[in-house]
């Protein structure tokens, strides 16, 4: 299968097979005007399978979704078609308006306006906690 | 400026200084009458608790201070809509501290977020409530003369009971410290818990269903309600309820130096009886978190005697 290559873009790669799809929707790529493409189960040497998702366009993305459910991608730049740049995800220390709390008695479910804040209790598990009520989000 | 919203944001070098200072207020009281002279204390309690007001209200009193006081959500701005952050903001204008008591959980921490001045957590729900482990640290540190190489039993329902969770969080810090949980099955410590705490600290601990068999060898027995709705079926909390009802006839098998602590309101899970044994301390715990009170009042507003 064939996907043009980008001149000037991003192509987010070693996505961990499945989660492509998830990106595609917590960054909002479907509110972009150029071309995405969702690459599902492509080869790859190292993990078997993996998703690819390329954007036309060079965007601001934001890393903490992207570190928060897939810390191991890896994220190019193209210029010109030329790759300038490789950036790393990492499990971001807090996520703002990405999980939301399922606590009834938490404190966000009445007041609609506050933003619902999670901190990373324990990196090795990837645990993160609702900054209010401290509950434990639920693994996707 | 430092709020306090959860008994975890002071180390253990500050939970000393502040028993220190409570142990000073105690022996010279005077010399804290005038302290918070001019500053008020604003007590918002969304949540009906009386005692817990009182002695926030009491402990301002005693340093000198005023107090402003809100003791419902129905004759607040609350009832009408206005919202936590608001509601902070306008008292952070009138007060010089707040002390709140709110049913969900988090709200103290969205009122230090933004009020200008230091917010006190008196209890949000079933989550946080500092205020009364202090005052459980006093009271052991009075009754042992340590924080360390204690062993504490909480017996009761240990899986909603806040005040339990927050004073194994703080014991946790201090070296020495063997915990035993006593509890029905369906009141066990959140596994979170013992992993995220206990486990994390290396604290040694026993879970039991059977209080008789463990109470010889405790410093410490924290006694919480075990209520009736709590429970799946009847003829569980029918077969438990008496096993976890502190009578004297139980306590002769206990340590002479035993401190019994509850956080109160008790219901009937201590005799009455009990009361004059020299081993019950909840009522001085009452009074140790007037003490606590007003040492952490004096911490946030850097008022010193």
């Amino acid at each position: 299968m064939n996907i043009d290559s980008i001149k000037n873009g991003i192509v987010i790669d070693h996505i961990t097979a499945g989660r492509g799809m998830k990106i595609y929707q917590l960054l909002n790529l479907d509110a972009l005007d150029c071309s995405v493409a969702i690459i599902k189960n492509g080869h790859s040497e190292k993990m078997g399978k993996k998703d690819i998702i390329k954007i036309d366009a060079d965007i601001e993305l934001n890393m903490d979704i992207l570190g928060y459910v897939d810390p191991d991608v890896t994220i190019n730049i193209i210029r010109d078609g030329k790759l300038v740049e490789k950036r790393r995800a990492t499990l971001p220390q807090k996520l703002t308006g990405v999980l939301f709390c399922k606590n009834p008695r938490c404190i966000t479910t009445t007041e609609q306006e506050l933003p619902h804040i999670f901190s990373l209790t324990d990196p090795d598990a990837r645990v993160y906690r609702c900054i209010y009520c401290e509950t434990k989000a639920d693994k996707d | 400026m430092r709020s306090l919203i959860d008994i975890k944001e002071l180390t253990p070098a500050e939970i000393d200084e502040l028993i220190a200072t409570a142990y000073d207020i105690i022996a010279n009281p005077a010399k804290y009458a005038e302290v918070c002279h001019g500053k008020k204390l604003a007590t918002l309690f969304f949540e009906p608790s009386t005692r817990t007001r009182l002695s926030f209200e009491a402990a301002m009193y005693e340093l000198g201070g005023n107090v402003l006081s809100v003791s419902s959500a129905g004759s607040s701005s609350a009832s009408k809509g206005e919202s936590v952050a608001d509601t902070a903001k306008v008292v952070s204008c009138y007060a010089d501290i707040i002390a709140m008591r709110h049913p969900k959980e988090g709200a103290p921490l969205v009122a230090s977020m933004n009020a200008s001045i230091p917010v006190i957590n008196a209890g949000d729900g079933g989550h946080n409530h500092p205020t009364q482990t202090l005052a459980d640290l006093l009271t052991i540190h009075r009754e042992k003369g340590r924080l360390s190489d204690l062993t504490v039993g909480f017996c009761g329902d240990l899986k909603f009971g806040r005040t339990v969770h927050s004073l194994i969080t703080a014991l946790a810090r201090y070296t020495g410290i063997k915990i035993v949980l006593i509890s029905p099955d369906e009141l066990k410590l959140p596994s979170y818990i013992k992993k995220d705490v206990m486990q994390k600290q290396g604290i040694e601990y026993v879970q039991t269903e059977d209080l008789m068999a463990v109470l010889p060898e405790l410093d410490i027995l924290y006694m919480t309600r075990v209520q009736k709705e709590r429970f799946f079926n009847e003829e569980d909390y029918l077969r438990l309820k008496d096993s976890y009802i502190l009578t004297p006839d139980k306590l002769k098998v206990a340590k002479p130096d035993l401190a019994i602590l509850h956080p109160l309101p008790r219901v009937n899970e201590i005799a009455v009886s009990i009361d004059e044994d020299p081993r019950a301390c909840y009522f001085k715990q009452v009074l140790n978190g007037k003490y606590m009170r007003m040492a952490l009042i004096m911490k946030l507003l850097e008022v010193h005697a």
